[in-house]
């Protein structure tokens, strides 16, 4: 049976994974390579980096920091932040990641989906979408760029559209209402792009317990779902959160 | 020698970066059907369209692994690797596949059992009826999950060493004498598939 995934995100900046409520407080929370390594082997069922600085000047650590990651990492591994070419994908790739995730840059230039999919499959392309509720709530919320801080204009459901029929192979939805609130995701909006799309949802933004993401997995019919804070320092272990999920009724990779 | 065909269907360094780290150390990367041909084994990863295996053809491969494996040549098809093992594919069907195994790979039905069917099929799923005969699938429990990424899938036949199961089930390894396919991913499914390529290596 298809199980729902549970993916670890770290984010990045300077070759150090760092933690921080709503991007501020910012603190180190160790080095990326050992720290998506001890996911994977915590039975997270996937990893994604995501490079928070992504300045020009850092695209040589990252790449760097991706390489030294992947060594070891046998699960799926992605890699987000700053990409804005075919190009720059290409080098995430050859630097060991199998998908990445673009954002700003699918907005700016939505034929980057295709491009990156016609050389490496619609499967390593992953479309993030930040959004945002409107004035009628799911109905009316829109899509966001520039970390959250610009609107588009775009509506989140007709973008997931155009981002799938552009090629894109999963969409990574982040609702900026709840992100780092860590009291559960919006299921509402994972449901109405879910059931907008044939290919799977990623919902991110708001987990907090077991019990989010059992919501999100059920209520939501997201496909997966995305953990960053939720991992507190030195907890890399997500066995015990899956148990519990799957003991609310959700299909779990388990034992992993 | 191990030969990684290169057909420019995707990203091999996973691959070959999983087969170094089991400790394979002559890996190399080829379009060539003499290396191909001198190989101890072969591996045909892919991801994306079932088109993309024409090329094989157009550069002699196809030949090259047909004789290959006539003489007994360990031979792993991955993902799109497995699929051109049949005869053939619904998403590209003016080109052939390699035969060896018969039947032709379909598309995930869009509804199954009364109910919509996402497609692609993306994530964990399990392994089911293993082959208690695979030399492939040795040491791989009924159950274990194993990641998976694709729309199109080959079907159950005499060949197939485990199911899998969505929208019905379908071949997620396939195996006969010394060609052998998996549909899922073995560099990107954890230990269970680090296991399976072991095993290969193994041979």
């Amino acid at each position: 049976m298809l199980t729902k995934r549970i993916i670890a995100c770290l984010d990045v900046r300077g070759g150090r994974v760092v933690k921080g409520v709503q991007f501020v407080d910012i603190v180190d929370a160790g080095d990326p390579a050992e720290l998506a390594l001890r996911h994977a082997r915590g039975g997270a069922d996937e990893i994604v980096l995501l490079d928070i600085t992504a300045t020009h000047e850092g695209r040589g650590t990252l790449l760097e920091t991706v390489k030294r990651a992947a060594a070891q990492l046998f699960v799926p591994f992605t890699v987000g932040g700053g990409i804005r070419s075919a190009e720059d994908a290409a080098a995430v790739f050859d630097a060991g990641a199998d998908k990445v995730s673009i954002n700003s840059s699918a907005i700016a230039r939505p034929e980057l989906i295709g491009e990156i999919g016609a050389s490496f499959g619609a499967q390593a392309v992953i479309v993030a979408i930040d959004a945002r509720r409107g004035k009628h709530g799911v109905a009316d919320a829109e899509v966001y760029v520039s970390g959250g801080r610009k609107p588009t204009g775009l509506r989140v459901v007709e973008w997931a559209r155009e981002a799938e029929q552009r090629g894109a192979g999963e969409i990574l939805l982040t609702s900026m209402d709840k992100d780092g609130m860590r009291d559960g995701f919006d299921c509402e909006l994972t449901r109405a792009v879910s059931e907008a799309v044939q290919i799977p949802v990623i919902a991110s933004g708001g987990a907090g317990s077991a019990a989010d993401f059992a919501e999100v997995f059920k209520a939501g019919k997201a496909d997966a779902a995305l953990a960053a804070s939720i991992f507190h320092f030195g907890v890399t272990d997500s066995r015990a959160l899956k148990a519990e999920v799957a003991a609310a009724g959700v299909a779990m990779r388990l034992p992993c | 020698m191990i030969a990684v065909i290169d057909y420019k269907a995707g990203n091999l360094t996973s691959v070959v970066k999983a087969l170094r780290y089991l400790g394979a150390d002559d890996v190399v990367v080829t379009q060539s059907p003499e290396e191909v041909l001198r190989a101890d084994k072969i591996v045909l990863p892919g991801v994306g369209h079932f088109q993309s295996t024409q090329l094989l053809a157009d550069l002699g491969l196809t030949q090259a692994v047909r004789e290959a494996v006539v003489k007994g040549t360990p031979f792993l098809g991955i993902c799109v690797g497995l699929q051109w093992l049949y005869q053939g594919s619904t998403e590209a069907p003016e080109t052939a596949g390699l035969g060896h195994f018969a039947g032709e790979c379909e598309r995930f039905p869009a509804v199954f059992e009364g109910s919509e069917l996402k497609s692609p099929h993306v994530g964990w799923n399990s392994l089911e009826e293993v082959r208690a005969d695979s030399r492939l699938l040795k040491g791989v429990t009924p159950g274990s999950f194993v990641y998976f990424t694709h729309s199109w899938r080959a079907p159950v036949s005499e060949d197939t060493a485990a199911k899998t199961m969505y929208g019905g089930a379908f071949t997620s390894a396939a195996e006969r004498g010394n060609v052998m396919g998996v549909q899922f991913h073995p560099e990107k499914s954890a230990e269970t598939g680090l296991r399976v390529l072991r095993n290969f290596l193994e041979l």
